[in-house]
């Protein structure tokens, strides 16, 4: 195991691997989308107090665990390039930051176009939605600082400082629901017990957060690549790559 | 099996509904463009470097 992933650390490794990989991961996550989709907007049957608006749900609830999710990744990544120097960890680190504060903007709208036919408002500055809104700040905050700094690696280093101090967010917005009396409703998948959600609805639901999920690794990866080619343009490797020489 | 038009009305709400997809979909259909165009330029880029590096020794 720890071998596999000092191996993965390698560049050269790391460039060929993805490169195999992605078309796989590519179709798979299309795949999942499609059925995804189709299954949410069509299969599922209508919600008896919410009507058909409720199938935003199937975007919105995907898109809010991504952005958790990728802040979590972002941290961690960038924590494990800041004590052991891993290059490959910081550019994960670094191209992440886009990723997430893409799907944390995509779940504010959708959670803003469920809210207004049925809470009869846009925005409300309730718990979840505040902290949210916080974390696609600090998902900015991460990027502009990694883009002031000239030098890419002591950008990564001050970013993922700044990311893992923004950790401290991810608690707040996923018990918010249950710290504050919020408007947001609670925890339907993820609590103890069986999840308040009827299974014709869980499935659509789980295959788009698996989709989104791979969607993710999809995007990582080949964003990550570039950035790998990048950095490591004089070496032999890259040379033998892209010449064959 | 429900019409069209009822399917695109979702029950009254098409226009919340559609537009939360039609949002999604267009972002994340972006990002792959982007991303896969900013690859093929920075292979295309190095290579060419590496080509003329080649010429000149």
């Amino acid at each position: 195991m720890w071998t596999f992933f000092h191996r993965l650390a390698s560049p050269p490794y790391f460039y060929g691997l993805s490169g195999r990989l992605l078309p796989w991961l590519a179709w798979l996550t299309a795949g999942l989308l499609a059925g995804g989709i189709f299954s949410g907007l069509v299969l599922a049957p209508t919600d008896y107090q919410q009507g058909d608006s409720y199938r935003i749900i199937f975007i919105h609830v995907p898109s809010a665990w991504m952005s958790l999710f990728i802040y979590v990744v972002m941290a961690a990544s960038g924590v494990i390039g800041l004590i052991w120097r891993i290059k490959l960890a910081e550019i994960v680190s670094t191209v992440s930051a886009p990723i997430g504060a893409w799907f944390t903007f995509i779940a504010l709208l959708t959670g803003s176009l469920w809210g207004k036919p049925m809470w009869g408002t846009y925005w409300v500055w309730d718990a979840r939605l505040t902290s949210e809104l916080v974390l696609l700040f600090l998902y900015l905050g991460v990027i502009a600082l990694y883009t002031a700094i000239e030098d890419p690696r002591k950008g990564a280093r001050a970013s993922a400082i700044l990311a893992l101090v923004g950790v401290i967010n991810i608690p707040i917005i996923h018990f918010s629901v249950e710290w504050w009396n919020t408007l947001h409703q609670g925890a339907t998948v993820s609590r103890i017990g069986a999840p308040a959600i009827d299974i014709s609805m869980l499935i659509p639901l789980l295959t788009m957060a698996l989709a989104f999920k791979l969607y993710y690794v999809c995007l990582l990866l080949l964003r990550t690549r570039s950035v790998v080619l990048q950095r490591e343009r004089n070496s032999a490797w890259v040379r033998e790559e892209l010449l064959g020489t | 099996m429900k019409s069209l038009s009822e399917f695109l009305s979702m029950g009254g709400y098409g226009a919340y509904v559609w537009s939360a997809y039609g949002i999604c979909t267009a972002i994340m259909v972006w990002n792959v463009v982007q991303a896969r165009s900013q690859a093929r330029q920075t292979v295309q880029r190095i290579k060419k470097r590496l080509q003329q590096g080649n010429n000149s020794q």
